[in-house]
């Protein structure tokens, strides 16, 4: 039977399956074994509250929905009193994820948020609707190489760092956070989008922009995934409109070593427990003896760029 | 799949405080496929949806939902479940009902299902209404779809003696859904219909003062109309009259996590926000701002 579990860096992971920051809680043990997956990625918190963007957050468009839910939190110190001991009630290990709106804070945060229990800090300095000096660091690599080296020199935890698909030079974004000294990238956060009600003539949402996810921003992340995996030498995590094996498959080859999963808990909230099975039966059918054999065996190498003689080859 | 029974983790969203209330205990959620039996309209906008159900789908109680996976109505396909809200549960026969009305594409797409097909339902969810002993006459007020959630608690307090008078609102009579299961549990039955004006705020206001003369409101239920509601908010504050509302709020999730269905409450003069999907869809009538 194949060996489903990955690396991180230090960190061991049982399978390759996350849910994604924002689309999980432990009220899925309701539905799932939320001991199953290979870790467990809490909502992103603040140092305070936050209450949010108004309503409507969210809304469905052609494969996947767009969302402006507004990072809300009860703050850190209830993320500490209260959620970590929940989540600490289940054996993945447990990836924190934090945001911030200044470097200062960022770096005070990671810090703070280095508490036992914790096994890795994501840093979520992607929210699509921040500016880029005020949340939305990944925007740009400067900004990116600031914030990683900030909370690098707080914590010896793991340091994800979670990038923009909005930024420009996404590959550049991602040197930057691989040099300023983060152990791994989640590959990525989602794209801003806008939904207008030609029945109202309103936007779909209260925010009136925000973050596209789901199957149809799968390609595009697939791409990016597999450049940065091409630039970088630390871990890619794939996020972007997993909804079965086959895709997770699909990011392995592209370069990721593990993925984090979202929409689909929403539509399916057994989603990433049958992904899991998925995954253990498709290696197995092709004798496939370690999942982690995947990430990156693409196969790119031999094609030939030149029209002519790809013909040649057949191609 | 190991399904555990499970007390909600997170604890309601309370604006500038971090006190963390207590939550009642709630039922294990599953997502199954369950079998149309019959999906007929009802009139030209509602239809009566009948699925078999599992014995932990059965465990539904008045004011929770499932969350339905609706087929798609056209070429394309839908990306959100619809919540709908239980309407009867048959235990004996193994069957949940729901009545819903046709309005957009997820709705629509759930019309065209018919006996043997299968539907995707993840449930029962979210917090229902509760039915105080000491009750011994309640006021339920439902209009359009809200009519769907008033029944399965009437039903209840008719199971347990306790007296119902059920004010059902509609735009006109044939929209008076459900009329017959009300007089089934022996409530006592006051239609409101906006062709004759008896559903104006005056007249149902009138009514309600009536009742409450009469001592036949211990309690106020209600889901549908914000109108309606904001007469039976008033005047249970004026009376000291216990009330709850079942809301809406459009979904992702339906479990907790995304944050997607938040509505605003009043607690001790303090706005607060809470997800309809875990936190309601029921909630004090005091509570709430607007259905
Ligand atoms: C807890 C709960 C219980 C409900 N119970 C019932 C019921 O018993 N019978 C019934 O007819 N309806 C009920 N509703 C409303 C029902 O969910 C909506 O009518 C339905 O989602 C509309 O989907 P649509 O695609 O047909 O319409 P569209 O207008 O095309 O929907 C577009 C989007 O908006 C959302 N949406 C639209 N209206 C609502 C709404 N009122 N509430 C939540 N989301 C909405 C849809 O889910 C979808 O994401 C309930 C809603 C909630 C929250
Ligand atoms: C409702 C919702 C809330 C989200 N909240 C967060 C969040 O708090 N922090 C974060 O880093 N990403 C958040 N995201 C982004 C997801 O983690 C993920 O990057 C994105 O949805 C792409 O994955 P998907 O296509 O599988 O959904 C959120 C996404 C959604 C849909
Ligand atoms: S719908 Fe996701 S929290 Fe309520």
């Amino acid at each position: 039977m194949v060996d489903l579990s990955v690396k991180i860096g230090a960190l061991t992971l049982a399978n390759p399956v996350m849910p994604a920051s924002g689309s999980f809680s432990t009220e899925y043990a309701q539905v799932i074994d939320i001991n199953r997956l290979g870790a467990l990625v809490a909502k992103t918190v603040s140092r305070n509250f936050r209450a949010g963007n108004p309503t409507p957050r969210a809304a469905e468009v052609e494969a996947g929905m767009i969302n402006s839910i507004g990072l809300p939190t009860k703050g850190l110190q209830y993320f500490l009193d209260v959620q970590l001991p929940d989540y600490k009630q289940y054996t993945p290990p447990l990836v924190a994820s934090i945001s911030a709106e200044d470097a200062d804070d960022f770096q005070a945060m990671a810090r703070d948020i280095s508490a036992p229990g914790v096994d890795a800090i994501e840093i979520n300095i992607s929210c699509p609707t921040r500016k880029p000096g005020g949340g939305n660091f990944a925007l740009q690599a400067n900004h990116t190489r600031d914030i990683v080296a900030r909370v690098r020199s707080v914590t010896d935890k793991p340091v994800w760092a979670k990038l923009s698909p909005n930024a420009g030079e996404i590959v550049d974004v991602a040197l930057a956070a691989e040099e300023a000294g983060a152990d791994a990238l989640t590959v990525a956060n989602t794209i801003l989008a806008m939904k207008i009600d030609v029945a109202s003539f309103r936007p779909a949402l209260g925010n009136k922009v925000g973050g596209f996810s789901g199957p149809a921003i799968k390609p595009i992340i697939m791409r990016m995934v597999y450049q940065i995996s091409k630039a970088v030498s630390i871990p890619v995590i794939g996020c972007g409109g997993i909804s079965n094996a086959e895709d997770v498959i699909e990011y392995m080859l592209a370069g990721a070593s593990a993925v984090e999963i979202g929409y689909i808990n929403f539509r399916n909230p057994t989603a990433m427990i049958s992904i899991i099975d998925d995954l253990r039966d498709w290696c197995d059918k092709r004798g496939i003896k370690r999942i982690a054999d995947l990430t990156r065996a693409v196969r790119d190498d031999d094609m030939e760029t030149d029209i002519y003689a790809a013909a040649a080859q057949g191609l | 799949m190991t399904l555990r029974d499970y007390r909600y983790a997170s604890q309601p969203f309370v604006v500038g405080a971090s006190a963390a209330a207590d939550f009642p205990a709630h039922t294990v959620v599953e997502e199954t496929l369950t079998e149309v039996v019959a999906n007929d309209w009802v009139n030209d906008e509602y239809k009566h949806l009948v699925v078999t159900a599992s014995p932990k789908a059965l465990a539904v109680k008045p004011g929770q939902f499932f969350h339905v996976l609706c087929p798609s109505p056209d070429q394309g396909d839908l990306w959100f479940r619809r919540p709908q809200s239980i309407y009867a549960i048959d235990k004996d026969a193994g069957r949940l009902e729901f009545l819903y009305k046709c309005v957009g594409r997820g709705t629509h797409g759930l019309a065209t299902m018919g006996p043997g097909d299968k539907c995707n339902i993840v449930g029962p969810l979210g917090i229902g209404f509760s039915l105080e002993p000491q009750w011994k006459n309640i006021v339920v007020l439902g209009r359009g779809v809200g009519l769907a959630t008033m029944a399965p608690i009437s039903q209840l307090a008719g199971e347990r003696g306790v007296g119902v008078t059920a004010i059902l609102s509609a735009r006109n009579a044939s929209y008076l859904l459900s009329r017959e299961k009300f007089a089934a549990i022996g409530a006592a039955i006051v239609p409101v219909i906006d062709t004759d004006g008896t559903s104006a705020v005056e007249n149902v206001e009138a009514i309600l003062r009536a009742l409450i003369d009469d001592g036949k409101a211990d309690a106020f239920f209600t889901c549908g109309s914000n109108r309606l509601f904001q007469v039976m908010r008033r005047l249970g504050k004026e009376f000291g009259i216990p009330g709850q509302i079942a809301m809406e709020q459009i979904m992702a999730c339906g479990l907790g996590p995304c944050y997607v269905c938040v509505k605003t409450f009043e607690v001790d003069g303090q706005k607060v926000l809470r997800r309809v999907c875990v936190e309601g869809p029921v909630f004090d009538i005091q509570e709430a701002l607007g259905w």
